[in-house]
């Protein structure tokens, strides 16, 4: 990760700066999901995101961390409307999103999706001429200048020259390939904000630099906000302003890239950090214990003490807030550009933690 | 500049860019279209089995359809055959004659046109059906809300119910309400073999509408009609397309029974007629195979026929199969 350390430059300054309006944010969005009677399954209801407050502001790619199940997809679904929150709203420069057919059509010309499976996000019998302009035909018809629209989205996405691959189905492109041809489809609407949930998880290595330069790209010449969920720190480390690390649910670490990733202040973040292979954690690997766990049964307390290493060491014993951990809820986080931790014991330490190991402290 | 014609809704940058090209628009549909149709053609082409089941298709067609410029229809009645009962094929009746003396293959020739008529319909109106049922319960039982939910139910129970029910008995009973004629057979036989093609269409609907491409369709902005209507769609035609091959000749068959069963129109001639009235003539123990065999074989053929078209579209039109016939 250190070793990429240079090629980040372009992306350290409009996200730390105290930015302007953010342009989509989601105020304590809860997305609660009721299983019915499902053999072997039970019954109850998974909380998959459970308050979430998260701001994106123009021009700003805000990194969405956390391991598998953690409400990340869920989160960016809810972000497009995809999936109706059950709580909290998501608001889009200034308004509340409507859920009426009317409503959500307007939005999604203006923030789009970018998904996990270039492969599987791509219609099979539809050509990538007709994948891309499938949004330009949903919102304005047959156009005329129609195939330089397509030609003009395909080479921004990097597919040049366009035209050799108008005629191309999906499974004669590389993965590669098709992920740029998803790019293109939601560029073709000049989209404001791009939502995307680990565009690069399925792609090998060689590929995933290239697609995120390009996103990057993207954001330097057309000023695209974005929203990417990815399970990946290397990846939010190289192209993210800020980080928003998630757990069970719940943005438990947020603040720039430099603030969290060089200074982790959350024990999740820490373990989350001190497991890559070139760590520079003084205190070595930190390899969470206990079940993964299940947005059904929510803990008591601070949802992450069942696997803290702080507390089951004893550290936060000596800090003074081990019951707090186990009895109070740390408040669900607020949005806006600040740096903020949800945890006891950073709180409490009386070192100031933060401001001691924070390179960029506030 | 702009548009003097109409007060467009949009600004004045998109209402002019609306405005000018709307003739143009429908143009470059119209071509896109054309461009598509003369694709289908060229890979159709190249499906010698597709050409193939094409070719007797369109001559049996053509025969049934120009059979009244060289069948005497007055050598179809019984009291004017031309020849005796039970000949042997000959040079002057090349597949024999049936018990009255009619020839054999002029009653094949005859019968091809309502048991062509009949299949093609009845298929028709129970593919549309059941495509029309199956794409509705399937879409909006996955994507619609509690409301699409309760209508996908509805349907759904609608199509059991029709599963459920004997298939022949309701036929029967369709075309014993019915007036007498070609037109209730098509009916009955269309509205009891839809359900079955409900189910499948559903079924496929259900596992389109789970892929990641749909909920990108969703994202872009696409709603109920334009995911039915180019990602499903599209994506159900080779089930359709194969339960379309099969329905014809279950519809041949279908019609064959209800004539039997003295539902059909009397005064008409269809293959299933013949072979019934082959079988009540008692052809199959005098051992009078010019009589059984030929409407039998005329009954294969043109199922084989649809089924090597159905496959060649199906090539077509799902380009993972192209390249392997």
């Amino acid at each position: 990760m250190s070793a990429d350390t240079d090629s980040r430059q372009p992306s350290s300054a409009p996200g730390s700066e105290g930015v302007g309006q953010p342009i989509l944010s989601a105020e304590a969005v809860e997305v609660a999901f009721t299983a019915g009677f499902a053999p072997g399954g039970g019954r109850g209801t998974a909380r998959a995101v459970d308050g979430v407050n998260l701001d994106v502001a123009a021009g700003e790619i805000v990194a969405l961390v956390g391991e598998s199940g953690c409400g990340k997809t869920t989160l960016a679904r809810a972000l497009l409307g995809l999936e109706r929150p059950t709580g909290g709203r998501v608001v889009f420069e200034g308004s509340p999103l409507g859920y009426r057919s009317r409503d959500l059509r307007s939005y999604r010309r203006r923030v789009q999706l970018v998904q996990q499976d270039p492969t599987g996000s791509l219609n099979p019998r539809r050509t990538v001429y007709e994948s891309v302009v499938e949004g330009l035909r949903v919102h304005e018809g047959t156009t005329a200048d129609e195939s330089e629209r397509v030609a003009g989205a395909l080479s921004r996405a990097g597919l040049r020259p366009p035209e050799r691959f108008f005629a191309r189905y999906p499974h004669e492109l590389s993965g590669g390939q098709r992920q740029r041809v998803v790019i293109a489809g939601a560029l073709i609407l000049d989209p404001e904000v791009l939502v995307a949930d680990e565009p690069v998880a399925s792609l090998d290595a060689s590929v995933r630099g290239e697609i995120l330069r390009l996103l990057l790209e993207l954001r330097a010449e057309l000023g695209l906000s974005a929203l990417v969920a990815t399970h990946d720190l290397g990846l939010a480390w190289n192209i993210a302003d800020r980080v928003a690390v998630m757990y069970l649910g719940r943005v438990v670490e947020l603040g720039t890239v430099e603030e969290v990733l060089s200074a982790p202040a959350h024990p999740y973040t820490r373990a989350l950090l001190s497991v890559l292979p070139d760590s520079e954690a003084s205190e070595g690997p930190v390899v969470l214990s206990g079940e993964p766990p299940d947005p059904k049964q929510v803990p008591r307390g601070c949802r992450f003490h069942p696997r803290c290493p702080v507390l089951a060491s004893g550290e936060a014993e000596r800090a003074g807030v081990a019951d707090l951990c186990t009895s109070a809820d740390p408040a669900v986080l607020g949005g806006g550009a600040q740096r903020r931790v949800a945890c006891h014991w950073s709180a409490a330490d009386g070192s100031g933690r933060l401001r001691a190991d924070g390179p960029a402290a506030p | 500049m702009s548009a003097p014609t109409g007060p467009a809704p949009a600004g004045p940058a998109t209402g002019s860019r609306a405005r000018t090209p709307a003739v143009t628009a429908r143009a470059l549909a119209r071509r896109r279209r054309r461009e598509a149709l003369g694709r289908f053609v060229r890979e159709y082409a190249r499906n010698r089995a597709g050409l193939l089941g094409l070719a007797s298709l369109l001559t049996i067609g053509a025969l049934a359809l120009t059979a009244p410029l060289f069948v005497d229809q007055a050598h179809l009645t019984v009291t004017g055959a031309p020849g005796d009962s039970y000949q042997p094929p000959s040079r002057e009746y090349p597949l024999g004659t049936d018990n009255f003396g009619r020839s054999v293959l002029d009653l094949i020739v005859w019968g091809a046109r309502v048991s062509l008529t009949v299949g093609l319909l009845a298929t028709f109106v129970s593919v549309t059906l059941g495509t029309l049922v199956g794409v509705t319960a399937g879409h909006f039982g996955s994507s619609g809300g509690l409301g699409g939910r309760i209508v996908s139910t509805l349907l759904m129970r609608v199509t059991d119910w029709f599963l459920v029910l004997p298939t022949l008995v309701l036929a029967v009973a369709l075309a014993a309400v019915l007036p007498r004629g070609t037109g209730t057979i098509v009916i009955a036989i269309g509205l009891t073999v839809w359900p079955p093609t409900a189910r499948l269409v559903r079924a496929q609907t259900l596992a389109v509408e789970a892929r990641p491409y749909v909920e990108r369709a969703r994202a872009l902005g696409g709603g109920h009609t334009h995911v039915m209507g180019w990602h499903v769609l599209p994506n159900v035609m080779p089930v359709v397309l194969a339960q379309t091959t099969l329905l014809v000749a279950t519809s041949i068959i279908a019609e064959s029974t209800l004539a039997f069963l003295g539902m059909g129109d009397p005064t008409t001639i269809s293959w299933g007629g013949i072979l019934e009235s082959a079988r009540t003539a008692g052809a199959i123990s005098a051992g009078i195979w010019w009589y059984m065999i030929p409407p039998g074989l005329a009954i294969a053929v043109v199922a084989l026929s649809f089924t090597l078209c159905g496959r060649a579209v199906e090539s077509v039109i799902n380009p993972r199969l192209r390249g392997q016939s």
